[in-house]
């Protein structure tokens, strides 16, 4: 009885060891400075997470499918890139297209976004039409895409300058929020909450989401069973670009401009979050939770350990402790299993 | 007190608890040098455990182990070796991109130089391995790479390997599993030569004429407790059966109570675009019908039922399906048609080892659980994997257990169920009891009988004769790609289907 009882206790302990690492985090660095706790340090915290939280969830999907795409950070500025030079404002001095009138606002944004998803779908082809390993095929398409996108950022009148001069209708996205002051919750928050939502439901109540849980846990099982593989994954990797599309539009209007080089390198924070956060890297496991939980671990550190005057280089030493003791640790879960 | 010592090794009162299982309950194992040891029991009984403690991958709470008479501490696989105990897998692991020797002596090559100028003595290690191999009476190529090898010369390698270890026991899991009649022979040739040597083999397999030929002692074990040790030739397959199960089997297979009806499925001079491949193969299978298919390893039966299924391609030849002709290109296509296939490798194509139960359930057949919306209903997905489980009498905690965690034959069950969900007319099942414990391959030969009672249509190959002859209206014998007879399984017998199974030209 209290045998079991214990291993019922374990069970909740190993099941929710990343929130509890979370929660101790937080709580070690409000032991030091107690003022980290907050409500705009916290609101600071989740708005830098929410572009994040989107990206690593796209990678998810890919992850889950026993893949992997380097494409990520690329796309989401060749989005940002793409969104921010057709909503300057009208009387902005240089303009990417000087006689563009103004759109409305949903119009740049899908373009943006349908970017993403056909970059996205180059991939999923790449890898399940051509049979390419997906680290290889998306090492291509991440380089490409960055040609593609300075290529654009190039062009006359433009010539490589930042975007900047961004529309307020459409910076209000990633600095608006509802209601004021103390209480206030960023609209990209909220944007970041939806997402999730919506990606849970893929994930689990839906034939794709159940076809990527199997197609990464068997995938000869699954084309056995009559799953569609091919076309499952190019809707899979297609997901993955569209949200990555979407993120580099929050980017932009976040930050009120971009450049050929944002994103860079955000695949690899965000197929970092979502290890630590329980996606397995042989594929077929890995929760909405979990990822999220992945996300917030790290810009707690980024933030928190800058907040309480670590040296930044530090942080990357106890990011990358981080990254492959998760690994190891969850490793450990399936090799014990045996 | 100089004696002659009685055995080579000695496990006594090994114990091992898992969380919620006794695994292993006192158990007993001793045997004589010189002697192959087999060691028998249904999937689950312990044996596997038994020789994991023996190689130190897992800690046994209580027992001890000896060794010529000598306590020993076996921590890992790497201090077996040393103590001259190495195990062929029933799975091979060989490195298939390098060469024989380089197998051989992985990890031990033999070096030449001074250090730090130190490197690999590539002649010292072909002589090595040819002498070997010679000793062995093996004829293999050292500069071969392995992934060209056969099943069974991978085996023959592994077994060089441990000789080369200098090993006095080998353990052999399931040796025979997956070699031809001939290339058993000379397994058994080889096992007889290191016998001769006072080389002691712990033998594990299922088959039990098999067993009773090569074994000099058995023990058997039940549910993690040792049974017994008797000397083989006191005992008949009858007998092994009823200490393995510890209940009267006095019949193998259910009655066949199903009543084939009009012809389903008829196939057509069925022919592969590989040459060595199924050429020219015709049948006829009737709705609520048991076809078995037999052979040899090599007859291409798997890759003509794949055929059917859309996973191999076809040439020539016609498929019609209640006298129509169809095409199946896909398994997408084989499931239009409501034809499902059991495929013979369980783990490799079969189960989604990281899903659940339930989801290994619903898996190909998600589309009736969709709502108008693209949603799925997950109670209705619950209900139908737990009726599955159920009907099946399935082994398992919940529908919610990671299906890795089944013994074989309960896998088998869920994949059972995953099928019928697809209400299939043709269900095609390759090896559907291979791997699978007596017990429950009595479970599943009432489940394909009470199928063909409801009407499906069962292709079933097997290659065990008296599975073939106790379960199939008809069997249809295969030899090189084609179909050299069809038999009437109620006066075939082994003699015969041997003889068509032989047949060549």
């Amino acid at each position: 009885m209290d045998a079991a009882k214990g291993l019922k206790l374990k069970n909740i302990f190993s099941q929710n060891a990343i929130w509890i690492v979370l929660v101790a985090l937080i709580l070690g660095i409000a032991i030091i400075d107690a003022n980290f706790l907050s409500i705009t340090t916290l609101r600071d915290m989740m708005v830098q997470s929410s572009t994040r939280v989107i990206i690593a969830l796209g990678a998810a999907f890919v992850l889950i499918t026993a893949g992997t795409d380097l494409s990520a950070g690329r796309v989401v500025g060749l989005s940002a890139v793409v969104s921010a030079s057709m909503l300057q404002m009208p009387d902005y001095a240089s303009k990417f297209f000087p006689n563009m009138p103004e759109l409305w606002l949903a119009i740049p944004i899908v373009i943006a976004i349908v970017v993403g998803l056909l970059v996205g779908l180059l991939n999923g082809i790449i890898v399940a039409k051509f049979n390419v390993p997906p680290f290889i095929a998306t090492l291509g398409t991440m380089v490409a895409v960055y040609g593609a996108n300075s290529l654009y950022f190039d062009m006359p009148p433009n010539n490589s300058q930042p975007i900047g001069g961004l529309r307020k209708d459409f910076t209000e996205l990633g600095t608006g929020a509802i209601g004021g002051g103390q209480f206030s919750i960023p609209y990209i928050v909220l944007i970041a909450i939806f997402v999730a939502f919506i990606v849970w439901v893929v994930f689990n109540k839906t034939r794709l989401g159940k076809n990527m849980y199997a197609i990464g846990g068997n995938i000869q099982a699954a084309h056995v069973s009559g799953i569609n593989v091919a076309r499952n994954l190019m809707w899979i990797y297609a997901i993955a670009g569209a949200l990555y599309g979407l993120a580099g539009v929050l980017e932009a209007a976040r930050t009120g401009g971009a450049s050929n080089n944002y994103g860079n390198m955000y695949e690899l924070d965000a197929i970092a979050a979502c290890v630590v956060g329980g996606v397995s890297t042989t594929g077929g496991v890995g929760r909405v939770k979990g990822i999220i939980a992945g996300v917030l671990i790290f810009t707690v550190i980024n933030y928190g350990l800058t907040y309480i005057g670590i040296n930044p280089n530090w942080q990357l030493i106890i990011k990358g402790l981080i990254i492959v003791v998760a690994v190891a640790f969850d490793i450990r879960k399936y090799v014990a299993k045996k | 007190m100089a004696k002659q010592h009685p055995y080579l090794l000695e496990m006594n009162g090994i114990t091992k608890t898992f969380p919620g299982v006794k695994a292993l309950d006192n158990v007993t194992l001793k045997v004589r040098p010189g002697t192959v040891h087999a060691l028998m029991g249904e999937n689950g009984a312990g044996k596997s455990t038994l020789m994991k403690c023996l190689f130190g991958i897992y800690k046994p709470d209580a027992g001890e182990i000896f060794l010529d008479e000598q306590k020993v501490d076996i921590k890992n696989s790497k201090d077996a070796l040393n103590y001259g105990v190495s195990m062929i897998h029933q799975e091979l692991h060989p490195v298939p991109q390098r060469s024989v020797m380089e197998n051989i002596w992985l990890g031990r090559f033999p070096v030449k130089g001074i250090p730090p100028f130190r490197f690999i003595d590539h002649k010292k290690m072909y002589r090595d391995t040819v002498a070997l191999f010679e000793d062995l009476n093996m004829a293999i190529d050292p500069n071969q790479l392995v992934g060209e090898l056969s099943v069974s010369k991978i085996q023959s390698l592994e077994i060089a390997k441990a000789v080369s270890f200098n090993s006095k026991i080998i353990v052999m899991d399931e040796p025979t599993s997956s070699l031809t009649g001939n290339e058993v022979e000379q397994l058994f040739a080889i096992i007889n030569k290191l016998r001769a040597r006072g080389v002691s083999i712990i033998y594990i397999s299922h088959k039990m004429e098999e067993i009773l030929r090569i074994s000099d002692d058995v023990t058997i074990m039940r549910d993690g407790k040792y049974i017994g040790t008797w000397p083989a030739p006191e005992l008949t397959i009858d007998t092994i059966i009823t200490r393995m199960v510890g209940r009267d089997l006095s019949e193998r297979f259910p009655e066949r109570t199903n009543k084939p009806g009009d012809v389903m499925l008829r196939v057509e001079g069925l022919t592969s675009p590989h040459a060595h491949s199924f050429k020219d193969v015709s049948f006829e299978l009737r709705k609520g019908e048991i076809l078995g298919i037999g052979g040899l390893v090599g007859a291409q039966r798997t890759e003509l039922v794949e055929a059917l299924f859309g996973l191999r391609s076809v040439k020539s030849g016609a498929i019609y399906k209640n006298g129509k002709p169809i095409t199946v290109k896909s398994p997408i296509d084989a499931k239009k048609h409501k034809i499902a296939l059991l495929t013979e490798e369980r783990r490799v194509t079969g189960i989604f080892p990281v899903l659940s139960v339930m989801e290994n359930t619903a898996i190909a057949n998600l589309g009736i659980y969709e709502n108008r919306f693209g949603f799925l209903n997950e109670s209705k997905m619950r209900k139908e994997a737990v009726s599955g489980v159920e009907k099946f009498k399935t082994k398992t905690p919940s529908v919610d257990q990671l299906i890795r965690n089944l013994s074989g034959g309960n896998q088998q069950k869920v994949l059972l169920a995953r099928w019928l969900l697809t209400d299939p007319d043709i269900l095609l099942l390759d090896e559907p009891t291979r791997g699978i414990d007596i017990g429950a391959k009595y479970e599943i030969y009432s489940i394909i009988i009470e199928l063909a009672k409801l009407g499906k249509s069962i292709i079933m190959i097997s290659s065990e004769m008296p599975e073939l002859i106790g379960m199939s209206d008809r069997i249809m014998v295969m030899s090189e790609g084609r179909s050299t007879g069809i038999l009437n399984g109620n006066t075939a017998s082994e003699q015969s289907i041997m003889r068509l199974a032989a047949q060549t030209g």
